[in-house]
Formats: structure tokens, C-alpha cells, sequence
């Protein structure tokens, strides 16, 4: 089991936009200065909070996307149709605006650098958020743990972190591969979803121990997780995060 | 089909009753007895509040309900949380 640290009560503060980055046509990653940030551990989230003019309150729980050096934070959101929170922080929040948050919370999708074994990451769509600050972390740290990523998406434009991704995937211990289920790039023959084929050939065997975090939507993530245990992987070393439109807690 | 998340998605809420982490507690359905952590439960936001459901046989574990003046916690469905003592 994780470790469970006593901790201080969390409360709502205001974070300031330092910057914005538009990733795909739908999503945006939002740097945030947070003047009471206690730092985090990669995998873990927040809860953003907004409220109307009329004091009406919606929050939603977002992955935090970067790894924890000291500085600033990022969240990456992908707009989801019709929302009530992801609309505003995609297409009107801009650098200056405050941002009320708590967090980090969470302490079961987490990576830390200190722990054994091989880590295999599954990401679906913007699911590849929390995977990323792993991804980041175990750069930060050096890490000499191998890294696999597999990570899904619609078609080449879909995809988040393109030039990250391309830098993370340089080090020796890093694996990335796209899985395209719409349309492929020029010379990538396969278009599909992650099927018991593609685990067999591209992520560690049951036999390597690895730990592997799965995330996505709600579907995605049974799909692969079905797939990793009727592989004969141990469902306890399977970690699982699922998102939809509902968000977080209100 | 009502969509749910999991107990991730609850560890803000959870962290306004709870001193500790609940999310990556280990915890025991009281329907059926499986075990499992509280992260990998089903977690239904659209009910009046928040409801986790036992992935194993959907038995409701814990429902946090808030009013503007009160918040109201219900474990029934819950034979145990395991945690690591601090």
C-alpha cells in the first residue's frame, strides 16, 4: 500500500496564469504560479473551483501535467462539448487571470522515482496528462527505470505534447509509441485501437513486473485494463484513472 | 448507462472530511467482501452528491452528501478502511 501522510487540511487558493499553450484544437496547457503550492507527486491532481457572478460554483478535478521542481505548475485541458468548467479555462482564461485551486490530491496514481520496477503508461486522448508528468519526473530525477509509453489517440493533429513527447522519447529509457484509431501519419500502417496484439508486442510482460497506469476515458481504460489482465498481468499492479465530461466533485 | 469516474476523482472532497488520504486506502465491500483500493472504485457524481460503487457487485461503499450548512457521510457500505498506520 502507499504510503498515507498525515497532511495539513487543503484549502481553495488563487493561482495566477502565467502562461498559455495551445496543444491541439481542442486542448490548452495552462502554466499557473500557485503561492502556497506544497509540491506533488507525478500522477496526482487538483480541483479547480469556478464561481459566476451570481456566486453559482463548479469545480472539476484536473491531472496536474507537469513534474514538481520548484516554480510553476501546468494542467493541459481538453475542451469537452458543452461543459461547464473546461469551455472557459480552454477558450477565455488568459495570462494574468486568477484561478482558484486546492490541491495535490490523490495518492494512488503516483509514480515515485524510488520506486522498483519497469513503468508501463496507457494514455487515451488527453488520458496521457498524468502520464506525461511521470514522464517528466522520471527525467527530473535521471531515472534509469525503463519507460514505456503507449498512448492512443484519433488521428496525428489529436496529439498532445508532440515536441515533449519526441524530446522524453530521446533518452535511453524511454519508449513512445502512437497508436492511431482514425487516421495515421504517412508510413504508419496500422489504424486501430490498442488490442491484445499490440500489448503483446509492445508493452512489458507480466514476466518484467513493470507497474502500469492506465488513463482515459471511462471505456478506454476497461478496454486496456481487461487486456492487461486477461495477459496475464496482476490487477493489483495495474493503476487505473478514468475521466468523462461529468469532472470532478461539485 | 450513467457514466462514472473513480475514487480518484473524489480525493479533493474526501480531503475536506478526512485528515489522511482516503483514495489510496484499501477497502472491504460490505455486499460482497471484495478488497480492493479506494481509487479503483466507481464513482457517480451525478446522484445528489457522491456516490462510490464496489467495482465487484455495484453495492454502494460511501456516499458524501453537502448541504449549505452541513455535509453528510455515509459508510455503511464499508466493512473496513485499511490504512497505514502514520
Amino acid at each position: 500500500m502507499e504510503r498515507t501522510a498525515v497532511r495539513r487540511r487543503l484549502s481553495w487558493q488563487v493561482a495566477t496564469v502565467a502562461d498559455v499553450r495551445r496543444e491541439t484544437a481542442t486542448a490548452r496547457t495552462i502554466v499557473l504560479d500557485v503561492p502556497e503550492w506544497p509540491g506533488h507527486l507525478a500522477g496526482q491532481h487538483l480541483d479547480v473551483r469556478l464561481t459566476a457572478d451570481d456566486g453559482y460554483r463548479a469545480s472539476r478535478s484536473y491531472s496536474i501535467a507537469s513534474a514538481w521542481s520548484g516554480g510553476q505548475i501546468e494542467l493541459t485541458v481538453e475542451e469537452v462539448e458543452d461543459g461547464e468548467v473546461s469551455p472557459y479555462l480552454v477558450e477565455v482564461l488568459k495570462p494574468g487571470d486568477p484561478l482558484e485551486l486546492r490541491g495535490p490530491v490523490g495518492g494512488w496514481f503516483v509514480w515515485r522515482p524510488e520506486q522498483e520496477g519497469p513503468v508501463q503508461l496507457i494514455g487515451g486522448g488527453s488520458g496521457v496528462v498524468p502520464l506525461r508528468a511521470i514522464l517528466r519526473a522520471h527525467a527530473e530525477a535521471a531515472s534509469t527505470t525503463p519507460v514505456r509509453l503507449l498512448y492512443s489517440v484519433r488521428r496525428p493533429t489529436s496529439v498532445i505534447y508532440v515536441d515533449d513527447l519526441k524530446e522524453l522519447a530521446s533518452s535511453d529509457h524511454v519508449d513512445v509509441r502512437l497508436v492511431y484509431t482514425r487516421e495515421a501519419p504517412d508510413g504508419e500502417p496500422r489504424v486501430g485501437r490498442i488490442d491484445a496484439e499490440l500489448i503483446d508486442q509492445l508493452a512489458f510482460t507480466p514476466a518484467d513486473e513493470p507497474t502500469t497506469y492506465v488513463c482515459g476515458p471511462t471505456p478506454f481504460v476497461e478496454a486496456v485494463a481487461d487486456l492487461l489482465v486477461a495477459a496475464g498481468h496482476d490487477p493489483a499492479r495495474v493503476r487505473t484513472e478514468r475521466f468523462g465530461p461529468t469532472g470532478g466533485p461539485q | 448507462m450513467t457514466t462514472y469516474l473513480d475514487g480518484n476523482a473524489a480525493a479533493g472532497k474526501l480531503s475536506e472530511i478526512f485528515a489522511v488520504d482516503i483514495t489510496a486506502a484499501v477497502t472491504r465491500c460490505d455486499g460482497c467482501g471484495q478488497t480492493g483500493v479506494f481509487a479503483e472504485t466507481r464513482l457517480y457524481l451525478d446522484a445528489p452528491g457522491m456516490v462510490a460503487r464496489c467495482p465487484g457487485c455495484d453495492h454502494v461503499l460511501l456516499r458524501v452528501v453537502t448541504t449549505s450548512s452541513e455535509t453528510y457521510v455515509d459508510l455503511r457500505g464499508l466493512t473496513y478502511l485499511r490504512l497505514p498506520t502514520p
